[in-house]
């Protein structure tokens, strides 16, 4: 059973999808995705487990060797970024039903459960394929699944949204896939080992380096690096609340892995940033990222698209960590998927919360509602911290690694401008919580109107384990650093 | 001459800049789509085009090996379906001007690579499903709006409220 697990993770969504339109009654099918995501979630964990014990698993498709045949290859990186993904989906699966801003009737919402899991299959097919070609499918398919989520949001601008992503994602795709051609053209192979030995022999033509571009660039789009964001606030602020929960604390992640693979296993560090120096190009965008997108947030009036800036910004920390090419910045960067997962997680739960109540999103309409929705907006605050950097809570863990590899390098005005930055975070995590515990709230409203514990108890473990990893860093740090160990081919 | 040489790629560019150009420059979303299909299009002809070898075939086993694998086993065969092939062979065998192509089997013949080919079926199915979204969220936004057009769509949301 446990050979099959690495094609289980990406089997299991995607053939629940399809089944999920047959059951098409609406509580069988919101257990039905719940089971799913838990089953992917306990496969996912074994695999990382084998993986830190044993080492790199390959799987092949139909019994096909590489590079002839598809691969799956699970090591430490991607059994990291796949426990991750089925974490944030087994937490945020069972809240669905609220069908908060969800345009949907509610006897069609297996529609709705069909797409997120073929979302999760897609994230989990690039994470654990070991293909090029494979990952742009896998890839597409993410990113249709997420259209449609998006364009269920409710009201017109939803729509409007999703297709604004869509004209970008598939612009993104596509690069990609040029770039997945041009290699092919020039080493006859799609595997990414095969092509890791590949590549250096033709590494100087200017075939591959096009291919890298339209590879980066392509990758950097559906991620939303800096100048490239422009879909990503209008897509998370008009969303259904939940999607932004999932696709924030998801699809992000697995996309900078996807860019770490390709930077790292497929080109090589070296190439990249000792022919190429991607970092001189990466390094300043992201911290340009990190002070536009964080300005940005604390001038926003609704709280979803200030989360949507804040994630921009935190992207922009988890480039800064890659550009470093150490195992510091690289620990650093991959931790802070693990972090910002749980954290942006949480803190969108919270804003789902606050609608369900409310029915808003504007920050000005949360006046007093510290008194009126107290562990709603503790939850608030301890996410908020995190957002920070605050010690104690997982946002301090992945900046502290981050200062650490800053200084490191010696550049300490790179370390003061982390630190700078995370008081950006300060302003615009401290508008909301003036609003909510210092304003009183309007006449007449003062009674209690507590979110419901189908939406309290997801949002509290996310918010939890933002404190809980905050404290114990043993596991987190301890994979992450392993994984950016075998990124950089350092032996422990 | 190199120039003209790669004329398929000339071709792809051209192909993907007007896609490219009609995504960014018309304000009607279905224009938009159209430009995306374009686009993606464009991709296609390139990986169709490269897998092309020149002077190669199509990657088919030639029948002759077939005649000789049905000779090997010494199974008895019809007389009609025996002269097809042999006729098959000789037209095979003409078609490329006299080489003993034929019959040394399978390993002089020079194949296009199918590969890339067989990639495009996935990447037409992407584009396929991309449109359908695409053109799914359109009639909402007709729906909402009254309108596919970007620039009335933009007054709309500046004037109007949610």
């Amino acid at each position: 059973m446990i050979q099959q697990f690495p094609v289980l993770v990406v089997v299991a969504p995607l053939v629940a999808a399809p089944i999920t339109l047959l059951i098409r009654n609406r509580r069988l099918t919101h257990l039905w995705a719940m089971a799913v995501a838990w089953f992917t979630l306990f496969v996912s964990a074994n695999l990382l487990h084998e993986v830190l014990t044993t080492g790199p698993i390959s799987y092949q498709l139909g019994g096909w060797a590489p590079p002839w045949g598809i691969e799956y290859r699970v090591d430490t990186v991607n059994a990291f970024v796949m426990v991750i993904v089925a974490m944030i989906a087994s937490v945020v699966i069972p809240a669905m039903p609220t069908r908060i801003r969800l345009d949907l009737a509610p006897e069609r919402m297996y529609l709705f459960y069909t797409a997120t899991l073929l979302f999760i299959a897609g994230l989990m097919g690039i994470t654990v394929t070991g293909d090029a070609f494979n990952v742009f499918v896998f890839l597409e398919i993410t990113s249709l699944a997420s259209y449609t989520l998006i364009g269920l949001g409710a009201g017109r601008r939803a729509p409007l949204a999703a297709f604004s992503y869509l004209v970008m994602g598939t612009i993104g795709g596509t690069f990609v896939l040029i770039g997945i051609g041009l290699m092919y053209q020039m080493t006859g192979s799609l595997n990414m080992a095969d092509l890791a030995v590949l590549l250096p022999g033709v590494q100087h033509t200017r075939t591959i380096m096009v291919a890298f571009a339209f590879i980066t660039t392509g990758v950097s789009i559906k991620l939303g690096v800096f100048p490239l964001h422009q879909w990503l606030p209008k897509a998370y602020t008009y969303a259904p609340d939940l999607v932004s929960a999932l696709m924030s604390a998801t699809a992000t992640k697995v996309i900078f892995y996807l860019l770490v693979r390709m930077i790292f296993t497929v080109f090589g560090a070296t190439f990249v940033f000792g022919v190429l120096h991607l970092d001189w190009l990466l390094l300043p965008l992201s911290l340009i990222g990190m002070f536009v997108a964080s300005l940005a947030a604390i001038y926003q009036t609704n709280i979803k698209r200030l989360l949507a800036y804040s994630s921009i910004a935190q992207i922009g920390y988890m480039t800064l960590g890659l550009s470093m090419v150490s195992v510091a910045g690289l620990t650093g960067s991959l931790v802070h998927l693990f972090n910002h997962a749980l954290m942006k997680a949480g803190l969108f739960m919270v804003v789902a919360s606050i609608f369900y109540r409310l029915a808003t999103h504007e920050i000005a309409d949360m006046r007093g509602l510290g008194r009126r929705m107290p562990l709603t907006f503790a939850a608030w605050v301890v996410g908020g911290l995190s957002m920070i950097g605050v010690p104690g809570t997982v946002g301090f863990i992945s900046k502290w690694y981050l200062v650490l590899a800053a200084i490191e390098k010696g550049w300490i005005g790179i370390a003061l401008l982390i630190v700078l930055s995370s008081l950006l975070a300060l302003v615009y995590v401290w508008r909301v919580i003036d609003v909510a515990y210092f304003q009183s709230p309007p006449e007449g409203q003062a009674d209690r109107i507590e979110a419901p514990p189908i939406l309290l108890i997801p949002t509290w473990i996310l918010v939890g384990a933002t404190v809980f990893f905050g404290i114990n860093t043993t596991w987190t740090v301890g994979v992450a650093e392993a994984a950016a160990r075998q990124l950089l081919g350092v032996m422990p | 001459m190199a120039f003209l040489g790669l004329w398929n790629y000339w071709v792809v560019i051209v192909l993907m800049m007007i896609g490219l150009y009609i995504v960014i420059a018309r304000d009607n979303f279905i224009k938009k789509l159209m430009g995306l299909n374009l686009f993606q299009v464009s991709v296609i002809m390139f990986y169709v085009s490269m897998g092309k070898v020149n002077g190669g075939t199509a990657p088919i086993l030639p029948e002759s090996d077939m005649v000789e694998e049905v000779a090997a086993h010494n199974q008895p065969v019809t007389a009609g379906h025996l002269s097809d092939t042999r006729a098959f062979a000789h037209h095979h065998e003409a078609h490329h001007g006299g080489h003993e192509v034929v019959a040394e089997g399978h390993e002089g013949i020079v194949y296009s690579n199918n590969l890339t080919h067989v990639l495009m079926l996935t990447a037409i199915v992407v584009g396929v499903a991309t449109t359908a979204a695409g053109l799914a969220l359109v009639a909402r936004i007709h729906e909402g709006y009254g309108t596919a057009e970007e620039d009335e769509i933009y007054k709309i949301d500046l004037t109007g409220a949610l």
